[in-house]
């Protein structure tokens, strides 16, 4: 009984597929995006690969970026200043680094009033808006996306946060006309639409390093990725370290292991 | 329920003695899983799969219990508490990676299991009630998954919950009705976050008690081998422990190298970034697209996509998504050949090959988006895979000629390892 049902369900379900293969148009829709849209630039960092560790003077020169161009529209909502003290300031400069920041929302002791109030290192890096709303209200209707995890949260991540930072130019003669900006749009090949709101964030000499390090468009979009990358996942180096530690331990214990499987089956063929 | 060579459990302490009187679980686990337990002595690297896959649930139950410690189920702070686990928490990322990546290990190495019951004709008579409760395994944890996906609220927890809830909303008449009570609302918001969490942590343990009856049903049998020949003499099998046991301890040790290599080397490789997006009902990312070890059924699903009479192409699809499964529930009776092992049968063995390449097509089809030329491929091989089951593996089982077999486990053995002897002395 189960074999001849079973047959007749098979031929339903293939002569509907037959229908649905008769059916479907064998060609995609044409999609012009396809033929303008670029693959990320790779980008190399030190927390990259196997034996990964943080570029340190990187990390804060990426910080600075951040601070003095990115924040500006950007939140970092999951990133305490707390955290920075693994990019290597000392306790009293993250304290400082904190009070620095003197609209940190609060309430008034004495009215109950909304108010603001100086940083302290537990508190996280302020949003520049209020709300959503008001992000969009500021950004012709776009709302810039937090970055503290923008580099997990896109395909192919750091490779492409720098592709798009630096990847800004002006459209192609052949572009069809669909695809042109529109008004308060910028044409970026490495963005899904080919057209971002955010206009090119970085130029040449914008940031000044105390360090007297290369400010070009590149540097500072390496740097900031860098930066980018740590914030997105803090543990990374420890967790390949770690990783390591626990790999070599599992391959010793499996080496025991092959070696008392094969005394126990010793002189037993199987 | 075992053989009568098996060894008996005789306790020496005295409080073991006592115990055994009392209430006797160490004489339950010596015959389960120690030496109380004869095992043909012929098993391969396949025959692993089954204790690892218990290891797997054990690593996601205890690591599921430490990150629900932490974790918050409510749409507005879900997503949030887990960045607050892996960023805040001690060894969080830890946990957090590991139970993420310990779901594809569990499938990797239940499909293994799949795949070497489908192979060796595990499936058939005398243990069908064995792949019966496997295939409720197979399901309860992919209910499970489903839910452990929803729970982080990124972009893909979201806009899968949707597409899957929406799977009853293809029900004619009261497919809608449903689909909000099962949801609790008209679409997935903290009623439904907070019942998929409930039962995310409840489900583990029902897998629990499925797995041991599927282990109970094992051991009326016994288990079966790669000849497909069953137990005859004493001489077929070996103990479990110590056989067993450290053969499987070396399989545990490779499983948790590669799960180690995944989970702290690239512990976002099978992932999607969308998910570190929180939800956004208003914004639908450009391809929804599931979990790896759902893609083939997910091509299933998108393959129909004709009205073929009168049933919605929606419905078609669903229906022949569950039906991919719910065939498998039916195979022992599919497959009539009285043959287990596919060793011994040449026909079997070329489409069940095909079958396996069919299967890893409609996955790679499940991951990409809706064109061509993915959609005729996914019809293509959704045909086949029902055809296989449905129709080819019962006419093959008729007319297909087994190769000659030994006559017992050990006929096999020791004529294998003669031949393997005297084979570089004929090269």
């Amino acid at each position: 009984m189960v074999r001849p049902l079973g047959f007749l369900v098979g031929l339903g379900f293939i002569l509907a597929l037959l229908c649905a293969i008769f059916t479907t148009p064998l060609s995609n829709e044409p999609n012009a995006v396809h033929e303008f849209h670029k693959h990320p630039r790779h980008l190399a960092l030190a927390s990259d690969g196997m034996f990964p560790h943080w570029d340190k003077a990187q990390l804060q020169r990426g910080m600075q970026v951040y601070k003095e161009v990115c924040s500006a529209c950007h939140s970092l909502n999951l990133v305490a200043f707390r955290d920075i003290a693994e990019l290597g300031y000392t306790e009293g400069q993250v304290k400082s680094f904190a009070k620095s920041y003197d609209n940190i929302p609060s309430i008034n002791p004495d009215t109950g009033e909304p108010a603001t109030r100086t940083g302290l290192p537990s508190d996280h890096f302020p949003a520049p808006y209020a709300n959503e709303t008001a992000a969009r209200a500021a950004n012709n209707n776009a709302l810039p996306p937090d970055l503290s995890l923008i580099t997990k949260a896109r395909e192919d991540g750091k490779n492409y946060v720098y592709s798009l930072i630096t990847g800004f130019q002006n459209p192609p003669a052949n572009l069809p006309k669909e695809l042109q900006p529109a008004t308060g749009l910028h044409y970026n090949p490495y963005f899904a639409n080919l057209n971002l709101a955010m206009a090119p964030p970085l130029a040449d000499g914008q940031v000044t390093f105390a360090d007297g390090s290369p400010n070009d468009l590149k540097s500072m979009a390496k740097d900031v990725t860098a930066f980018l990358v740590w914030t997105a996942e803090p543990k990374l180096v420890k967790r390949v370290w770690t990783g390591w530690a626990v790999f070599l331990y599992l391959l010793i214990f499996t080496i025991l292991a092959y070696l008392s499987y094969r005394n126990i089956w010793a002189g037993k063929e199987h | 329920m075992s053989f009568p060579w098996a060894k008996n459990y005789e306790p020496q302490q005295p409080l073991m003695k006592w115990l055994d009187a009392k209430l006797p679980l160490p004489r339950l686990v010596y015959n389960a899983i120690g030496a109380g337990y004869p095992v043909p002595r012929n098993l391969n690297y396949f025959w692993n799969f089954g204790v690892l896959a218990g290891a797997a649930l054990a690593i996601q139950i205890i690591t599921g219990i430490v990150l629900a410690m932490h974790y918050a189920a409510n749409a507005g702070v879900a997503f949030n508490s887990v960045e607050h686990i892996m960023r805040d928490v001690n060894a969080g990322w830890f946990l957090r990676y590991a139970h993420m990546n310990g779901a594809s290990m569990f499938f990797i190495v239940v499909y293994l299991h799949i795949f070497r019951g489908l192979y060796y004709g595990s499936y058939k008579a005398p243990r069908e009630m064995v792949w019966l409760l496997g295939v409720v395994i197979f399901l309860l944890m992919m209910a499970t998954a489903f839910m452990g996906y929803v729970l982080p609220w990124g972009q893909m927890s979201f806009w899968g919950a949707q597409v899957i809830t929406g799977f009853f909303s293809a029900i004619p008449a009261v497919g809608d009705p449903i689909r909000v009570w099962l949801l609790g609302g008209f679409a997935p918001d903290n009623a439904a976050l907070n019942r998929f969490f409930s039962l995310h942590y409840l489900l583990p343990f029902v897998i629990a008690g499925v797995i041991i009856l599927h282990i109970w049903a094992l051991h009326i049998p016994g288990s079966s081998n790669p000849t497909g020949i069953e137990v005859k003499d004493e001489q077929d099998t070996v103990p479990f422990h110590p056989y067993y046991t450290a053969k499987d301890g070396f399989g545990l040790g490779v499983f948790l190298m590669i799960f180690v290599a995944l989970t702290f080397f690239s512990p976002n490789l099978l992932g999607h970034p969308d998910n570190y997006i929180p939800a956004n009902p208003l914004s639908t990312p450009a391809h929804i697209v599931p979990e790896w070890y759902f893609w083939p059924f997910y091509a299933i699903l998108r393959a129909f996509t004709f009205n073929f009479l009168w049933i919605d192409a929606k419905l078609w699809g669903v229906i022949a998504m569950f039906a991919a499964i719910a065939l498998l529930f039916f195979l022992p009776w599919l497959d009539s050949s009285p043959v287990k092992s596919s060793n011994y049968r040449p026909l079997n063995r070329i489409f069940f090959w095909i079958l396996v390449v069919d299967v890893f097509i409609l996955g790679y089809c499940g991951k990409s988006p809706a064109e061509q030329p993915y959609v005729i491929l996914s019809q293509l091989c959704a045909a086949y895979y029902f055809a296989h089951f449905l129709i080819i593996l019962p006419i093959i089982s008729r007319i297909e000629r087994p190769l000659p077999m030994p006559n017992s486990i050990t006929e096999a053995v020791l004529a294998k390892n003669a031949d393997a002897s005297s084979a570089p002395a004929t090269a």
